[in-house]
């Protein structure tokens, strides 16, 4: 859970990183496609590195969700019997009881994500359009239900990670003593950061920031 | 003031189990949870029917038995008390009450409100000890141990194995419970021989009798009657992940 959870945490940093990049215009943004398809070459041939990445991605998607299927089983094993009084939460930990169904909202964003701005299916634009063309037109007003629906996407990511990134330091044991305290604040905002700056791009396409 | 009961009775592990309902009146506020569990088992001895029987020792709060789901939370919504030292005054006249044992599977109910902790003792067992040079007993202060650990390894040390936080967690982990005796040991300058192999066959142990698996939830720290802390689970995964490497 907590390693291939980092793996998906550090692509979003530089997945969100990368977006920003449409703020200074469709070159900068483009271009920076392009980089992603030629970087190493001519160390290596183009794509290389890409598709060596893509595949980390969906090795760590796999084993991330088997850990959590594999663990939410266990759970269901070790109580048989379910309580009759409605089990009240005493650890108010809003984003912790989202990290089940959380994650498969996620999951189906990403599908969602994919066929939109890296294969097109669903874009207005199509596959043979510039990423800036794709990206611009997938967030067209018109389209406000896409927005909308990247927004909801984005708050369960940020939940997600909200828990799981102070979760993953647990786990690693990292979190004991004086580092408690500091470690959960830095989850808060890691997750905080990482809402703000991926919505500010839909957003911007939306008021017109981005064109 | 008078309550209605929702009570788990089960007469035996094969026997399937239900909720019975129960009136209790003329319940004192200086009552406590099990001083009103008492009366109706009067009650029910007079009517000749078979008392609810639950687990119970010192009554003040350090034996750990008393353990029952209260609402559905663990020990009552009270934080930091246990079942014997939660008192009536937190409940309102007419007030219907469901009453519980801890569910988990390595947790077999006994007899009603009564389940089998036995596989706490197994964990401890397992590496939960230290082993000393038998001998007289070594000066307080041969071997220095600094404060802040001092006072880190007792909180932990206050664990009395209830097992509200099995109870509480979503996972049914033994995490906690676990987590705080290695603590304990791990902090102290006693409980470095063995702490390697304490952390893994104690983890170990803790899965094989079916424990879930801990997510951090933190449901059993805030049931914890002892408020064991939450960062215990992380000295517990540094220690294993050392052992293991
Ligand atoms: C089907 C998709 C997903 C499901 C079902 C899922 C489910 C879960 C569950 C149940 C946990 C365990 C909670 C815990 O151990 O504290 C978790 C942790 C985590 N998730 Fe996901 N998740 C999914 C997708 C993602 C994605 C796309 C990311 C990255 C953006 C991510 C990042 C994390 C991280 C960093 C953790 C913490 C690891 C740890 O607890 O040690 N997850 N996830
Ligand atoms: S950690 Fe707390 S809740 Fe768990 S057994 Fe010990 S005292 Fe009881
Ligand atoms: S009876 Fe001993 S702790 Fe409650």
């Amino acid at each position: 859970m907590a390693v291939t959870g980092a793996i998906l945490v550090l692509f979003l940093v530089g997945h969100m990183v990368g977006n920003l990049k449409s703020f200074f215009g469709a070159d900068s943004f483009n271009h920076y496609a392009e980089w992603l398809r030629t970087v190493g070459t001519p160390a290596v041939p183009d794509r290389v590195l890409l598709t060596v990445i893509e595949i980390v991605l969906v090795v760590a998607v796999v084993l991330h969700m088997w850990s959590a299927v594999s663990l939410a089983r266990r759970a269901s094993q070790a109580r048989p019997v379910k309580y009759a009084a409605k089990r009240k939460s005493q650890a108010n930990g809003y984003a912790t009881h989202t990290m089940r169904y959380g994650g498969v909202i996620i999951v189906l964003f990403v599908v969602w994500h994919l066929l939109d701005m890296t294969f097109g299916t669903v874009n207005p634009k199509g596959f043979d359009a510039e990423p800036f063309d794709r990206l611009v037109a997938g967030f067209d007003p018109s389209r406000w239900w896409v927005t909308l629906f990247y927004v909801v996407a984005m708050v369960m990511v940020g939940l997600h990670l909200r828990h799981g990134l102070w979760s993953a330091f647990q786990t690693l044991g990292l979190a004991s003593g004086r580092s408690y305290g500091k470690l959960k604040a830095t989850a808060a905002l890691v997750s905080l950061v990482l809402v703000v700056g991926f919505l500010s791009v839909p957003v911007g396409v939306m008021i017109g920031v981005i064109k | 003031m008078n309550l209605t009961l929702k009570v788990w009775r089960q007469n035996g592990p094969s026997d399937e189990g239900r909720m019975v309902t129960y009136k209790v009146e003329d319940v004192s506020p200086d009552m406590s949870f099990l001083e009103m569990l008492d009366v109706l088992n009067e009650r029910l001895i007079l009517e000749g029917d078979d008392p609810v029987a639950f687990d119970h020792d010192c009554r003040e709060g350090i034996c750990g038995m008393c353990g029952m789901v209260i609402n559905g939370v663990a020990h009552g919504e009270q934080r930091a008390t246990t079942t014997c030292q939660l008192h009536m005054r937190h409940f309102k006249d007419g007030d219907e009450v469901t009453i519980e044992p801890w569910r988990a599977a390595p947790f077999p109910v006994v007899k009603d409100l009564v389940v089998d902790r036995s596989a706490f003792d197994r964990i401890i067992q397992a590496g939960g000890f230290i082993s000393v040079p038998a001998g007289s007993a070594p000066d307080a202060h041969s071997v220095p141990v600094k404060k802040e650990d001092a006072d880190a390894a007792f909180d932990a040390a206050t664990c009395i194995g209830c097992g509200a936080c099995v109870a509480a967690c979503p996972n049914g982990s033994a995490s906690l419970f676990t987590a705080a005796k290695i603590t304990h040991l791990g902090l102290l300058p006693q409980g470095q021989p063995e702490r390697d192999s304490r952390a893994k066959a104690m983890v170990e142990q803790m899965d094989l009798e079916g424990f879930g698996g801990c997510t951090n939830t933190g449901e059993c720290t805030a049931v914890c009657p002892k408020g064991i802390p939450l960062d215990t689970i992380a000295r517990m995964n540094a220690d294993f992940l050392k052992a293991s490497k």
